[in-house]
């Protein structure tokens, strides 16, 4: 039986590892068009609560929580917590409650420096019945036990919890909102639909409950949140990216991405830094530059990423060190997806300036299965 | 000379000088072990291949969830899968759907399509999601995609990328083949779709087949079974695994029993054919054992001898058997499929799996059977005096150990009483010991009752002048009955089976055949295809066939699958108009009923078939509830109806009740009589011309009948195959009995030439006996089989499969049989007996002092 189990894995594994392409890149041309959908545009004016909640006009989006945790025993722990939701495009006059409009997908992944390696587990179901989905209005998702939810004082309640391991955090905003890019628009490539709408929400203070060989934990830390929905927006030339969200000591927040370019160099790149007032400064992708400075091979992929990475933005220098070096996470036995998402320290000027997450994707060629 | 290659050398030399016997022996051997063996292998191998391809459906779910009906409302999905303790929740919504173009085989047109959520079933049921083309992973949500199994694939003679179009009601849908699946087991034919979809094309909004659960590790099963089980009420019920495969086992178990029974008989057969042979060949070397012992050879010496003969031929013998019954088995899955060309595992292709443990335990049985025959014999020979056994003439003497009158009389007693008991586990086993018991009871009283008929024929014949051959004959008979005995039980055995079975599948023939006239009273039948839980035929589309002209009378049957008993297979629910008057006009009904009239009009009736007396008890004139529309309502019992259709039982009720109960106004089957001088090409040409009518499912009466007769001898092909296996066995033991004695009494032939009987006459003398012995086999032969018909008509055939017939006999097949087997027996007896005739006379008679 465990030959069919890794057949039917196998199966699920192409399904979402086409999911994980749209996120992870690949071109633009694999998403069927379709005039359902809206496309980004540059002149829409974010409202909250309304764009706290989920956009089912457009074909993907997820909310995106990583951080840095500290147990009562001063001990650091890494977390990330993801919903997507996918608009399949399929099934638009089913009646049936069953019509597979809306597909929910969610990953836990612990970094915990203890175990050494990256605990993750994923989930996806599709939309209905109440088991699984991302409401309207305000930040309220769901896939089976697994919540994520925006309450009305803008504090956000996650829990997540799977056989050994999961949490149960109540995040609460210290910032007001980032809106990245032009209010919001991000752009990620040469031409103008391909970009997003984007916010984060930087220096969310945490407390609540770690869970490990079904154990509880007290902790408390800093998570950045991510909530992001588009319909088409990476570059057929894309390969893979390189994206960083940072909490920094001063109260600052730093944003970097890259898109890389399939033969080396870069589709597009951005940064934004908003300093403790408000004021943030953006920097065009000429500004913005990667420059690895120590790779790890993943023993289970095979893949190279520059766990250790100089990032150059304008004028500033910034050093980026992992938690550990194994953050990836590698679910080709389950859903597909592969890719590096870890706890990194950054450095300013050799000064320990803050703390955030790197998260390396396109690094894995088996991708494209 | 040492022991060893004394022994090397007898054993040696008797296989040279009898040849032929031994062969005979070895095939009797072989045949018995390759039928007993063969028809074990196809059992085994479709049952597991059949509920190897139900679990793989069912997948690894810890419980599984069905309602009583075939379909229930989807609200259970989330209220189960937000239970505590459940891990998983996974619906499947399983339908049947017909295919057009497949209608012609009315057993086998449908296409098994399970509509799943891939995101809950790749948890449990990995194998059933589909594989798509490259890149398009998200077809399996397509609103038209349906993917195939590769035996689907080339019964529809389709591939990737093509349209196939079904019927849903009066409806035609156009999906597409968007892949394949390819775990199917092999044969397996079944489609998969996005459950969604297959709801929505298929027409079965809010509906589903079964849940399938997977428990929380820290859960109980068993108590969270239970509870489940009780918070959801009657109308659902919850098995699990072992439940599941439990009530398949059930499904198929009565013909499986029967159909290994069967091939017992079979080895009995080969079995007395083996003994008689060994019997025969110690019997006849009594004088040259008994050489040996006064030449020194001790008695220990002697018994070890005739085992080890014994012994290497039920080795040989049985090793071939297996091969033979494994060719046998492969070959008869190859033509015919798992089930023998019965349906009884539809959608499935069985391939036959060696188990060394069967072979062994097979392999055994054959041996044993024929070192028993040996050591009857072997010890015989060890303990008879030499100074006797060296006399000739003490054969017979020596035969009649082997069959005391008391332990005849006592099988056949034995017999008598266990026709008498109950079946056990719902098997009639102690109708098949009876049959064994009157098997072995009749031989056993053989000699006694061939030695009384033809001494009485001898001295009645005597006042007339008989012919000295005839005399001959007829003295030799009476006096030396215990050979003739041993070559009669051969066709005795064989020849009662024979009679038994034709008897009891012409009994079982004329009653189907009856039964069908009573149960398609109409002239035609018209079906739509069944679209799940609703009946093709909405209101609308009655009207439209009721008010077609030509018809004199238009009745509409909902028929339902209920469940009743987790154990248990689904019965069948039948709504139809039934007569108020006399309900024996509309059903075929048996005496056990409340008389026309009597019914009280305050109560819903229902006519139940037989197999629900015997499964669950239903009694006429008593109050039973069934999960008839939402609840379970109360009806009376008014009547027992034969079914041979549905051996796990049926319910009739009237249609009006059940409407009322269910609100369900839709039917499944509209019945149609013609009025006089309406063609039925005719009424079918005006149905078809309704705006439905290209998906009309129309049958004629009497082509179902042709047809359902038809399946009947198909799956009765296999017994007449036994049954001749059966009789070539008996004819096989009478040449090797005949050429044994033969040559045991060569020195009597000789004798006989010396005092002047012609060597024709001698060729004559042995076609008379040969003959004269086969009429009384055969005559004993029918009697015996009569009575065994009469177990299997009324004790077998109701226990297992839960119907009653009426018995018929088959006059002319039994007597041309009879003739066959009477001509061929005096033919073997003569051949037999030629050779040793044209030998030398004068060393035949010296041979014997």
């Amino acid at each position: 039986m465990a030959e069919s189990k890794n057949t039917g894995r196998r199966y699920f594994l192409r399904f979402v590892s086409m999911i994980m392409l749209i996120l992870s890149l690949v071109a633009a041309e694999t998403i069927a068009e379709s005039s359902r959908l809206l496309p980004v545009v540059p002149d829409y004016k974010l409202t909250f609560p309304h764009d706290y909640g989920a956009h089912q006009d457009f074909r993907i989006e997820w909310w995106y929580i990583t951080g840095w945790l500290e147990t009562a025993d001063k001990k650091p722990l890494g977390f990330q917590v993801t919903f997507f939701r996918y608009a399949t495009d399929q099934n638009q006059d089913n009646p049936s409650r069953f019509a597979a409009k809306y597909l929910i997908i969610a990953h836990l992944a612990l970094s915990d420096p203890a175990a050494g390696k990256l605990m993750h587990t994923e989930k996806s179901a599709r939309e209905g019945f109440d088991l699984a989905y991302a409401r309207p209005g305000n930040t309220d998702v769901k896939l089976d036990d697994w919540t994520l939810v925006r309450e009305e004082d803008g504090r956000y309640q996650v829990d997540m919890r799977t056989g050994d391991f999961g949490l149960q955090l109540s995040l609460t905003p210290t910032q007001m909102l980032m809106l990245q890019d032009q209010n919001g628009f991000s752009r990620k490539g040469p031409k103008p639909e391909q970009a997003s709408y984007y916010y984060s929400e930087p220096h969310l203070s945490v407390t609540g409950t770690v869970f490990r060989q079904n154990k509880p934990v007290t902790v408390n830390g800093r998570a950045w949140l991510d909530h992001e929905w588009s319909t088409a927006y990476l570059d057929p030339e894309a390969d893979g990216w390189d994206w960083v969200g940072a909490n920094l000591d001063d109260g600052s927040s730093l944003m970097v991405f890259q898109i890389r370019k399939k033969n080396g160099g870069k589709v597009w790149a951005y940064a934004a830094l908003r300093d403790v007032s408000g004021e943030v400064k953006f920097f065009n992708p000429e500004q913005v530059e990667f420059t690895p400075t120590r790779t790890w091979k993943s023993p289970h992929t095979d893949a190279v990423y520059p766990v250790e990475m100089h990032i150059r933005t304008g004028e500033i220098e910034w050093q980026l060190t992992p938690l550990l070096d194994d953050q990836e996470l590698d679910s080709r036995q389950s859903t597909g997806a592969v890719y590096w998402e870890g706890a990194v320290t950054l450095i300013r000027d050799n000064q320990p300036a803050g703390r955030g997450y790197l998260e390396l994707t396109g690094y894995v060629k088996s991708l494209a299965l | 000379m040492n022991s060893a290659s004394l022994s090397r050398w007898l054993l040696f030399g008797e296989w040279r000088a009898h040849f032929v016997q031994m062969i005979v022996a070895l095939v009797a051997i072989a045949i018995g072990v390759a039928m007993a063996f063969s028809i074990h292998l196809i059992n085994t191998a479709a049952f597991n291949e059949f509920s190897a391809a139900s679990k793989s459906l069912s997948g690894q779910s810890d419980l599984q969830v069905y309602g009583r009906k075939a379909f229930f409302d989807e609200s259970l999905y989330p209220l189960l899968a937000n239970t505590e303790g459940v891990a998983l929740a996974n619906p499947v919504l399983e339908l049947d759907v017909v295919v057009p173009g497949k209608l012609q085989n009315r057993n086998d047109h449908k296409l098994k399509i399970i509509g799943i959520d891939m995101f809950r079933a790749v948890q449990i049921s990995p194998d059933l999601l589909g594989l798509t083309e490259e890149g398009k992973t998200l077809d399996r949500l397509a609103s038209d995609a349906i993917f195939l199994s590769p035996a689907a694939m080339e019964w529809l003679q389709v591939e990737q990328g093509d349209s196939l179009s079904l019927h849903v009601g009066l409806q035609t849908i156009t999906l597409r083949v968007a892949g394949g699946l390819v775990r199917a087991r092999a044969g397996q034919r079944i489609a998969v779709m996005d459950i969604g979809v297959a709801q929505w094309r298929f027409q079965q909004l809010g509906l589903l087949s079964r849940i399938e659960l997977k428990l929380k590790n820290v859960v109980n099963h068993a108590a969270f079974k239970v509870k489940l089980a009780e918070q959801l009420g009657e109308s659902y019920r919850v098995t699990e695994a072992i439940d599941q495969e439990k009530r398949i086992a059930n499904m198929s178990r009565a013909y499986r029993v029967n159909l290994n029974m069967l091939a017992l008989v079979a080895l009995f057969t080969g079995t007395f054919l083996v003994f008689s042979t060994q019997v025969l060949s110690v019997i006849r070397r009594r004088q040259q054992f008994a050489l040996l012992r006064v030449l020194g050879f001790t008695r220990q010496q002697l018994l070890r001898q005739i085992i080890t003969e014994g012994a290497i031929l039920g080795v040989i013998g049985s090793l071939l058997g297996l091969g033979l019954g494994y060719a046998i088995a492969a070959t008869a899955i190859q033509l015919l499929g798992g089930d023998l060309g019965t349906n009884f595992f539809p959608g499935v292709k069985p391939s036959i799996y060696f188990d060394p443990m069967a072979a062994l335990i097979f392999f055994l049985v054959g041996l044993i059977v024929t070192m028993l025959g040996s050591i009857a014999p072997a010890l015989e020979a060890a303990r008879a005096k030499p100074a006797l056994a060296l006399r000739s003439g003490s054969e017979d003497v020596a035969m009649a150990k082997f069959s005391p009158p008391w332990f005849a009389v006592i099988c056949l007693l034995v017999a008598l009483l266990f026709t008498q008991l109950p079946p056990i586990f719902g098997l009639p086993v102690f109708g098949y010991l009876a049959i064994a018991l009157l098997l072995i009871g009749g031989i056993a009283l053989m000699p006694r009752f061939a030695a009384w008929v033809f001494s009485r024929l001898l001295s009645q014949l005597q006042r007339y002048r008989l012919s000295a051959v005839f005399t001959l004959v007829l003295a030799r008979l009476a006096n030396a009955p215990n050979q003739a005995a041993i070559a009669l039980g051969g066709i005795l055995a064989s020849f009662s089976l024979m009679v038994a079975m034709a008897i009891m599948v012409t009994s079982f023939r004329v009653s189907i055949d009856d039964w069908l006239g009573h149960v398609l009273p109409a002239d035609l039948y018209v079906r739509a295809a069944a679209s799940g839980d609703q009946g093709g035929f909405q209101l609308d589309t009655q009207k439209a066939i009721a008010e077609l002209p030509g018809f004199d009378r238009v009745d509409f049957f909902r028929t339902q699958q209920l469940s009743l008993d987790a154990n248990r297979p689904e019965i069948t629910l039948f709504a139809r108009p039934v007569d108020r008057t006399d309900a024996r006009n509309t059903l075929p009904l048996t005496d056990d009923r409340i008389a026309p009239g009597a019914l009280p009009g305050n109560v819903m009736p229902v006519w139940v078939s037989e197999a629900m007396v015997d499964l669950y008890g239903y009694r006429v004139g008593e109050k039973v509830t069934l999960p008839i529309g939402a609840t379970f309502s109360e009806f009376l019992v008014a009547g027992v109806w034969r079914d041979y259709g549905r051996q796990f039982g049926a319910v009739q009720m009237q249609l009006a009740d059940y409407q009322r109960l269910t609100g369900d106004l839709s039917v499944n089957t509209v019945a149609l009589w013609l009025q006089t001088g309406m063609t039925p090409d005719a009424a079918i040409a005006n149905l078809r011309q309704l705006p439905f009518g290209a998906a009309l499912e129309i049958s004629r009466s009497s082509d179902m009948r042709a047809l359902s007769l038809e399946i009947f001898d198909r799956s009765f092909a296999v017994t007449y195959i036994l049954e001749m296996v059966a009789v070539v066995i008996g004819l096989l033991g009478v040449a090797a009995s005949f050429s044994a004695q033969t040559l045991a009494r060569a020195k009597e032939f000789g004798m006989l030439r010396h005092i002047g009987v012609m060597r024709r006459q001698i060729f004559a003398m042995l076609a008379a006996e040969g003959g004269l012995l086969t009429l009384l086999g055969i005559v004993l032969g029918f009697v015996l089989g009569w009575g065994i018909s009469l177990i299997l008509v009324f004790i077998v055939n109701p226990q297992s499969f839960h119907w009653t017939m009426q018995l018929h006999l088959p006059w002319g097949w039994l007597t041309m049989i009879a003739g066959i087997m009477l001509v061929s027996a005096a033919l073997t007896a003569l051949l037999a007996g030629r050779q040793v005739v044209s030998g030398n006379v004068i060393r035949a008679v010296r041979e014997d002092w």
